[in-house]
């Protein structure tokens, strides 16, 4: 009991201590921190486009926060969500615009996103099979291999696949496009605020059922917890190692669909760079719980926005020091904590 | 003579609410062996560790030859002549012996050459004067347990410690090594060293200590000269009831044969040979033990019969339970033909100490049908059998609070894993390893009655140990292993005969795995 309240207030305060060392900083820029504060809750969650500015942001975190934390599961720690996304982000957008333009919506989404989360998947795996068969480090694999899809990524655009004259690709085909919140229930009015938030949540969803309510689960965090007691137990270690990469992989692939088939309908380069980053911090504040992560996923979306309404005033950067002293005080509370 | 030199008073350590001494006084006099016994979790190591400087207490006070002393650090426990071998031994494999008794005494300046050689003529003198035999120069990787510990024990006299604290110094030893080193002590002791010697083994307390206290739940419940107690008595004391030391073992009636090892070579992945033509058999209702001292074979054979061996290793010769061949099977086949494993390392092998108690019953029989639901388990079913082994195998703990295992005592989580694997539906194999290892007496006399139980419902029992009393008691034949082959076979009626004077069958037995 005592040590759920203390889990659950470990977060609160960090970002409450996060908050007050960049009030320190605020002050030293001549702006009063408390007027910085407010206007920037007014242009956020004070406002109808703010909010869909968040809801936005807070989707794609929470993709690559689960494909940080799926992983986590099993004790890998999976640095790749960058390279993931991006894989994801170019598979959609490629299989978005090769589509014939009659193919009816349902099935145009479903194969873009099924193509997004593949070529997420796909990325993950293959650190997962290194680790598997030659006991590769996923830390640096998954690094490496963000790298490799970068370049890969970047040779196709500029080589074959971009629009004469421009960084990205040719539009996807209308019926691939996810709708708007705004234009089917008339919120977030002008805000790229999309479906895909569903797809989110009910990935969120889906993963802690996974984790907690199945066999499979079961298995997954026996092995990440005491693998040598998994084996015993006649538990196939490796098998759930490819699974939760693979897994992982196909939610960051799946984070793309937000920018691509809901937001741009295309691929432009730099389109996905940081959320991958972003999302290992996601995943660490929620402590790699899949429904904690939309809390956290939403802290971010929201520092992530609510520093581009002051940027006028103060430097955005302030809030992405604002996000990292929040991780680093998780880190020290939860060590302390033991 | 006997004088105090280790004084006591009112002593209480606690960690939150939790107090692992509770107003301790103790009084130990200078030229004696001072036997500390209690079960787990007692408090024999934090009493040991506030002697030792490794934790300072709460409240009381401790004074050491008359002198109140206040430790904040082993160091000056060590300056203050007290010194410590502990459980696990703390050299270097890479150093020799003269190089790991020197280590934090060099002498000499930062870059002064080491002064080998002077070292290792006072090393091989205090050794001769307390049969202490180890050859200074060789590495501490090639030495064996018992040497190791002798190289330990070393360590402190070369720095002239006159107070001397043992724990559990028997728990890896063969018992011809166990007298061996009971004359040492017995030396030292005569010399006027004092040694403080923390174990649960009541038969060593009685055989080499003249004094003995008995902790139970971190108070200190009794302390006696050794010549005035009996094993019962300690045991009463330390449990707070009456303890049968000795399950009842009624006949066995062994049916036909369940296992059959044989001829079986086994080569580790580094190409050692690790068992070598070993064949034994054991049949349905019997109790087959294996005696033998660690690293002889054993751990080998387990991975073996639990399909755990190492890629690269080579397996030659057969072993088979009701005809079927193991040595091609993966650990989920060999548990669904009704075979059950309680590996010797519990924490690391047969639990994951962050589940819930129901999660860790479920632990390896996971998949069965009766728990599953869908893709999930079965909650109810999973409830109500949970429910059913808390009940049967009477495990003790908060269950309105579901914590997890950890929070559980040694004995009771030891008892969670025997009845899942003695449940475990269409038993035929029960292979134990060293069953009882870190559990309290209390537990094990619950434990020993399972396992006979289960001899008697026709199930086939392997049991591994190191505790020869426990096998002497349990077994209905006895195996000695020694370098991956069985040197010995002690037959049912030997057992039966030798159970009357089991100190003579311990020293047989001693004889064939050393």
């Amino acid at each position: 009991m005592r040590n759920t309240l203390l889990k659950l207030l470990t977060p609160l305060f960090a970002v409450a201590s996060a908050l007050i060392v960049s009030a320190l900083f605020i002050m030293a820029t001549g702006r009063h921190p408390l007027d910085i504060y407010l206007k920037m809750f007014s242009m956020t969650f004070g406002s109808d486009y703010g909010t869909g500015q968040i809801v936005f942001r807070t989707t794609s975190l929470i993709l690559t926060g689960l494909a940080v934390a799926i992983p986590f599961k099993v004790k890998l720690f999976n640095i790749g969500g960058e390279g993931q996304v991006l894989a994801g982000a170019f598979a959609a957008a490629t299989a978005g615009f090769l589509l014939p333009s009659q193919t009816p919506p349902l099935v145009a989404i479903t194969i873009c996103t099924l193509t997004a989360m593949m070529a997420g998947s796909a990325v993950a795996l293959f650190a997962g099979w290194l680790k598997v068969r030659f006991s590769v480090n996923e830390v640096i694999s998954t690094i490496m291999l963000n790298f490799i899809v970068q370049a890969f990524v970047g040779y196709m655009l500029t080589w074959h696949f971009a629009v004469p004259s421009t960084v990205h690709t040719p539009e996807i085909i209308q019926s691939a496009q996810l709708p708007m919140f705004d234009s089917v229930i008339g919120i977030w009015h002008k805000s790229p605020a999309n479906f895909s938030t569903l797809f989110a949540l009910a990935s969120c969803l889906g993963v802690w059922l996974m984790m907690f309510k199945t066999t499979a689960g079961y298995e997954m965090r026996a092995v990440g917890l005491q693998p040598e007691a998994a084996e015993y137990g006649g538990i196939n270690a490796n098998r759930h190692i490819l699974i939760a990469m693979a897994t992982g992989g196909a939610m960051a692939g799946l984070a793309s669909t937000n920018l691509v088939l809901g937001y741009k309908h295309f691929y432009e380069a730099g389109l996905t760079s940081g959320i991958g980053f972003t999302g290992i911090a996601v995943a660490l504040l929620a402590f790699a719980n899949p429904l904690w992560i939309i809390a956290s996923a939403l802290l971010f979306g929201f520092l992530d926005y609510g520093g581009l309404t002051v940027n006028a005033y103060i430097p955005k950067d302030i809030f992405m020091v604002v996000q990292a002293i929040t991780i680093l005080m998780v880190l020290i509370l939860t060590k302390k904590s033991r | 003579m006997n004088d105090v030199v280790i004084s006591l008073s009112s002593i209480s350590r606690s960690f939150g609410e939790f107090y692992a001494n509770r107003d301790i006084s103790l009084d130990i006099r200078s030229g004696s062996i001072h036997a500390i016994v209690g079960e787990n979790g007692a408090g024999k190591s934090t009493l040991t560790k506030i002697i030792y400087g490794l934790l300072a207490p709460s409240s009381g006070s401790l004074s050491i030859k008359g002198n109140a002393v206040r430790f904040t650090s082993p160091r000056q426990a060590i300056e203050a002549g007290i010194g410590m071998v502990h459980q696990h031994f703390m050299l270097i494999e890479n150093l020799t012996v003269t190089e790991n008794i020197m280590l934090g005494d060099e002498g000499g300046s930062f870059f002064a050459p080491l002064k080998t050689k002077e070292a290792a003529g006072k090393i091989v003198s205090i050794a001769q004067a307390h049969g202490l035999q180890v050859d200074p120069d060789s590495l501490v990787s090639d030495l064996s347990v018992g040497e190791e510990q002798r190289v330990e024990i070393l360590k402190l006299l070369y720095r002239d410690a006159d107070i001397l604290i043992l724990d559990e110094p028997t728990a890896v030893l063969t018992p011809s090594e166990t007298s061996q080193l009971f004359a040492t002590l017995s030396s030292l002791r005569d010399e006027g060293k004092t040694v403080i010697l923390i174990t649960h083994k009541l038969g060593e307390v009685l055989d080499v200590s003249d004094m003995v206290s008995v902790m139970s739940k971190g108070t200190i419940v009794a302390t006696k000269p050794t010549a005035a107690v009996t094993k019962p008595d300690l045991a009463r004391l330390m449990v707070g009831r009456n303890v049968l030391l000795r399950v009842e073992n009624p006949p066995d009636r062994p049916g036909e044969i369940i296992v059959k090892v044989s001829d079986l070579n086994f080569v580790d992945r580094k190409g050692r040979k690790r068992l070598t033509a070993l064949s034994f058999e054991v049949r349905a209702g019997e109790i087959y033990g294996i005696a033998g001292v660690e690293g002889n074979g054993q751990s080998e054979l387990l991975s073996i019969l639990w399909g755990m061996t190492e890629p690269g290793s080579r397996i030659d010769g057969s072993i088979t339970v009701n005809g079927l061949s193991l040595t091609k099977m993966n650990t989920k086949e060999i548990a669904a033909i009704g075979i059950s494993h309680i590996p010797e390392n519990r924490l690391r092998h047969a639990v994951i100490k962050e589940f819930s108690v129901s999660e860790n019953i479920l632990f390896g029989r996971h998949r069965e049908h009766t728990f599953s639901r869908f893709a999930g388990f079965n909650t109810k079913s999973v409830h109500d059998y949970t429910k059913m082994i808390i009940d049967r195998y009477d495990i003790r703990y908060d269950m309105q609070s579901n914590p997890p295992l950890s929070a559980l005592s040694g004995g009771n989580q030891q008892k969670i894993v025997l009845g899942r694997e003695m449940e475990r539906p269409g038993l035929k194999l029960l292979i134990l390893a060293q069953p009882t290892r870190g559990v309290d007496i209390g537990a094990i006399e619950m434990i020993h009655k399972k396992i006979i139980q289960a001899r008697d419902k026709n199930i086939a029992i392997l049991l591994i140990s190191s505790e020869l009393d426990e096998l002497i008691s349990l077994s209905s034949r006895i195996g000695c292993i020694y370098k991956g082959s069985l040197r010995h076979e002690f037959s049912a009626a030997e057992i039966l005969k030798g159970r009357s004077s089991e100190q003579d069958l311990e020293k047989e037995i001693g004889m064939f795995i050393t």
